[in-house]
């Protein structure tokens, strides 16, 4: 009786080719479940925002009286524009407490927070309740057209010795 | 033809027989198949001590607080049949759920059902803690106790916006404004003006910090309204049961309810 014939086996793969194949699959794995991790976060950053944009123009110097605190930009920018003797500094609207909004009292020449009841001078300083620091100022210049240019992004902290900074003060003659 | 009773008729049914695959709970064997073949049952132990229902050692405020949870998702699910999450619809909404919903009182159930699972999670935590609980083997499932705690924060935060009232829009800036100090993330917090310093050019700034994540923008708007309830009633609840599952399970897992020494 003949041997009986055995299907002949193929060549296994290595041990040292199946554990470089394996690795290679978990670095793609990875890349890929990387990638769409990246990807899925990046959708919690929408490209447009319907906000108000961090940077406007104010209209022209004239148009602030001089020791008036100017509420016009208040609700849509939170910003306070305040034209004394020397010229015109931004104020953001945003108390260093805790992020409330204060409201400008005419009558007492004063920032007062309804929130905690910070209180702040009509420069920013603050002198009652729990705020830690004065108001910050915004960025401030004349746009090519003559108008006030406010740009949100920088900001200027007096604690920091920053309100020195020309940028944050418009000088008028 | 025997008689046979009505109960019998029921337990010896085919229909009976296809979901209770085992006899009456009567015996030893029973018992523990009781638990064992139910898939709610069976994330707890067949048997436990004595001491771990002993209500002045537990308190059963871990039982409370799950209890409160399902009330909160319970009452949660009703309270959206008529909430539309819009700037629009928001406030009035919760008007009406008051003025012309019958048992609209669905909602002061479901907020002080949120105020009672935060202190129940408290006690919970505080009982864990001093009756030494926390130690191991059950280390890792106060990890995830600790986590547990911060969803339950989270999702009283998150529903404090949805009325969409002064108090909310202002607790709400108040709160998120924690964000902006998160370490490397937040545009105001330590590491960030290092990590803009490194790359060269701004990428934490106020437009794209984890503030605005949260917000979906610089201030409390629409779109965090938006955010806010979908983390409210999907996200957060569903992280929160996974948790829980595992929760509970660690507990069997690790040596049931610990008992006094």
């Amino acid at each position: 009786m003949p041997a009986p014939k055995f299907p002949e086996v193929p060549e296994a793969m290595s041990r040292r080719s199946f554990v470089s194949w394996i690795a290679v699959g978990w670095v793609g794995f990875g890349a890929a479940m990387a990638t769409g991790l990246t990807a899925v976060g990046r959708l919690f950053f929408p490209n447009v925002t319907f906000e108000p944009p961090q940077k406007f123009k104010a209209g022209f110097p004239t148009e602030f009286d001089i020791n008036k605190v100017d509420e016009r930009f208040k609700k849509r920018y939170g910003v306070w524009i305040v034209r004394d003797e020397r010229g015109i500094y931004a104020l953001s609207t945003v108390c260093t407490h805790l992020g409330c909004t204060p409201n400008w009292l005419e009558g007492e020449q004063k920032f007062k927070c309804p929130c905690h009841g910070s209180g702040f001078y009509k420069t920013g300083i603050n002198f009652e309740g729990p705020a830690p620091r004065p108001l910050e100022r915004f960025q401030i210049a004349l746009a090519e057209d003559g108008q006030i240019l406010i740009d949100k992004d920088k900001k200027f902290q007096e604690e920091k010795g920053q309100w020195a900074d020309p940028a944050a003060f418009l000088e008028l003659a | 033809m025997a008689k046979v009773g009505l109960i019998e008729s029921i337990t010896k049914s085919q229909a009976w027989k296809s979901i209770f695959r085992h006899g009456p709970p009567t015996n030893a064997r029973n018992k523990v198949l009781a638990v064992l073949m139910n898939v709610f049952l069976h994330l707890h132990p067949i048997r436990m001590k004595k001491s771990g229902v002993r209500m002045s050692f537990t308190w059963c405020m871990g039982g409370i607080t799950f209890f409160l949870f399902i009330v909160e998702t319970v009452t949660g699910v009703l309270l959206m049949f008529y909430y539309r999450p819009t700037a629009e619809f928001a406030y009035a909404d919760i008007i009406a759920l008051r003025e012309h919903v019958p048992i609209g009182i669905m909602r002061e159930v479901h907020r002080w059902g949120a105020h009672l699972m935060v202190i129940a999670v408290w006690l919970h935590m505080f009982r864990v803690f001093l009756t030494g609980s926390y130690k191991p083997p059950r280390e890792f499932n106060w990890g995830i106790g600790v986590i547990l705690l911060t969803l339950t924060l989270l999702l009283s935060f998150t529903g404090y916006l949805l009325p969409w009232d002064q108090l909310a829009i202002w607790a709400i800036t108040v709160g998120s404004n924690m964000a902006r100090a998160t370490p490397f993330l937040g545009h105001e917090g330590p590491g960030a003006s290092l990590i803009n310093m490194l790359l060269g050019f701004e990428v934490v700034h106020s437009g794209s910090d984890a503030r605005f994540a949260l917000l979906a923008g610089r201030v409390v708007g629409e779109a965090t309204l938006l955010r806010f309830y979908v983390l409210h009633c999907i996200f957060i609840p569903l992280v929160a049961a996974l948790l829980m599952a595992v929760h509970f399970w660690r507990v069997r897992k690790d040596g049931g309810i610990s008992g006094p020494l």
